[in-house]
């Protein structure tokens, strides 16, 4: 299945579903042949396609919006913040090429701070699955919440089975009492890649998909604490994000632990095609483990899926 | 569908509209409110509420009632004034104005029953409104939606973005009424950002324009009346108006937008409103920005 075929399914099933774009169809390419007035293109309208499903939504319909990750969360900031936050609409912003995944885009679409603005929204949820799998066991949950949410859309498909999905919990992929690793969205891959180079080196490694980063699983992360280095791999300004959480968690409840975050500190990163964009920051599976290593290793990085589509 | 043209009772509509003016009045001290605004804005909103519009205290959730979004938004005292006139607020709650304990403040907010959408930030509600008559539409429903804008939110890029996603959408069960009163915050709006010629600039854009007096209850119901202006178009109603309409001694004064009078200014005003003198203001001016 894929993401137009479950929102098309979803919104078949509940007449409440609208789907709208701002003129980004590439997720959204056949469904008007489903949905008829049900789908609806604003142009390119970031704003106006968020006060217009602010209105939808007041009239009891749930609507699933489309756009590129950048313009949605900042061009349209304070329509989201003012008529989705401030009255607590369901709208169900779908955010297209979030993080590295604008790879040749250049800095104007990378949404890199999106999870640090659309968790500072009250009312908000956000939400960052680690591939297809996680996206299409994700999105039935969140659709049908009664809250605004933000999703950062990812449908890269990997061979991993991901557990199914609870709003608030953080997926447990393994456990381990030298070095746990936090992660959201497509870097999860690279994480699973690095867990085993880690493991390889004899260390005792534990990996968390944390996928709801509003609500998040403290649970989770409290859980992390207890081995002796953290480690949060995001691709994300270093405001904001995945290392803010974690920090702002363990605060709130006392504890420490040594905290090293893998982030995009104080720059946007080099536009190019996804794999070598991953190679040239430093994020792929390899390079992740050799700098929690501190040291290089014979580990050969499996070959890195070029993006089907980026605009 | 044409609504068909009833008689109005313009006297009483006036004598109606006094009352929403002294409401605005007393709300302009301890704290203040946007007196010019409200006053310019008074005429328009009362005509629509007891005339127009198929909205009334028992049916306030009814899916098929009309729906007003006041988008300019620091107009809401005439609102407010409004809706005590015709039995949708309490009358006493009015004495709350910028209480604590209540939700009656510079901009609307939909804690009081018959507010449909808060605003306060400039050209949100255009796109809301679509929202709303787009699902109408979906539905084949006859409810109407009106939006009324500022001339000076007519700055605001995001209105003019509306106005092309309202024409692509055919929207002509949304009517849009820019309170015309010729001034934004601190200036003449044409001596800042021009907005003439805007019947033109309208038209230009899709809709079915209409120009009328927005103090004239007569000159507002026969517009209405011809609601929809053209099958497939957007309404565009520019009401032209006086800013502080009814206070000779603030109209048409960019320094008195956002008012705190004192309580003697207050009691002059009221004499004022009613036709008797003028008042010699000693509060200070206001400058917003």
């Amino acid at each position: 299945m894929t993401y137009e075929e479950l929102l098309t399914r979803e919104a078949l099933a509940d007449e409440r579903f609208v789907v709208m774009t701002a003129e980004n169809r590439a997720l959204v390419r056949n469904i008007y042949s489903h949905l008829g007035s049900r789908f609806i293109d604003t142009g390119i309208t970031e704003q106006t396609m968020i006060g217009a499903a602010a209105g939808l939504a007041l009239r009891g319909r749930i609507p699933v919006v489309h756009a590129l990750a950048s313009f949605l969360t900042m061009r349209a900031f304070e329509f989201v913040r003012t008529d989705a936050g401030i009255p607590n609409l369901p709208l169900k912003l779908s955010s297209f090429i979030p993080g590295f995944l604008s790879d040749g885009n250049g800095p104007t679409h990378q949404a890199i701070e999106d999870i640090a603005l659309m968790r500072g929204i009250p009312n908000m949820t956000v939400f960052a699955p680690a591939d297809e799998d996680d996206l299409l066991k994700m999105l039935p949950d969140i659709w049908n919440y009664p809250a605004p949410s933000y999703v950062r859309i990812n449908t890269r498909k990997t061979d991993y089975e991901h557990a199914p999905f609870e709003i608030g919990k953080a997926e447990i992929v393994a456990e381990g009492g030298d070095v746990t690793i936090l992660t959201y969205g497509l870097l999860f891959e690279q994480t699973l890649e690095a867990v085993k180079i880690l493991k390889d080196e004899g260390l005792s490694i534990g990996l968390v998909n944390i996928r709801s980063l509003k609500p998040v699983d403290e649970e989770a992360i409290l859980k992390a604490a207890e081995s002796s280095m953290v480690v949060t791999v995001e691709d994300h300004f270093l405001t904001g994000g995945l290392y803010t959480i974690v920090a702002e968690t363990l605060l709130k409840h006392r504890t420490t632990v040594q905290v090293v975050p893998f982030a995009l500190n104080e720059k946007w990163f080099k536009p190019s095609l996804l794999p070598q964009v991953l190679q040239h920051e430093g994020f792929t599976g390899k390079q992740i483990a050799e700098r929690i290593l501190g040291y290089t290793t014979k580990a050969v990085q499996p070959k890195i899926a070029a993006q089907e589509f980026s605009e | 569908m044409t609504t068909e043209v009833t008689a109005i009772d313009k006297q009483k509509l006036q004598a109606t509209a006094l009352k929403v003016r002294e409401h605005i009045i007393r709300m302009a001290t301890d704290g203040g409110c946007f007196v010019g605004a409200s006053l310019s804005a008074a005429d328009l909103i009362l005509y629509l509420y007891s005339e127009w519009l198929n909205v009334n205290k028992d049916n306030l959730t009814d899916p098929d009632r009309d729906y007003l979004f006041l988008s300019k938004g620091h107009d809401v005292p005439g609102l407010y004034g409004t809706f005590v006139e015709l039995g949708l607020m309490d009358r006493e709650r009015l004495k709350n104005h910028l209480s604590i304990d209540d939700h009656i403040y510079w901009h609307p907010n939909t804690k009081i029953p018959g507010i449909e959408f808060h605003s306060g930030s400039l050209g949100h509600l255009p796109s809301v409104a679509i929202g709303v008559a787009l699902d109408i539409k979906i539905r084949g429903g006859k409810n109407r939606v009106v939006c009324i804008l500022g001339d000076g939110e007519l700055n605001e890029g995001t209105c003019w973005e509306a106005m092309l996603v309202a024409n692509a959408y055919k929207l002509d069960n949304l009517i849009f009424v820019v309170d015309r009163n010729q001034f934004q915050a601190n200036m003449p709006t044409e001596e800042l950002i021009p907005l003439e010629p805007l019947h033109d600039k309208f038209t230009a854009f899709g809709a079915s324009v209409k120009r009328i007096d927005g103090h004239d209850f007569e000159a507002l119901h026969e517009t209405f009346s011809s609601y929809p202006f053209q099958p497939g178009k957007v309404n565009v109603v520019i009401a032209d108006t006086v800013r502080g309409k009814g206070l000779p001694s603030i109209e048409r004064r960019a320094d008195r937008w956002f008012c705190n009078f004192t309580a003697p200014e207050i009691e002059s005003l009221l004499k004022e409103l009613h036709g008797e003198h003028q008042t010699q203001l000693t509060s200070e001016t206001l400058v917003v920005r």
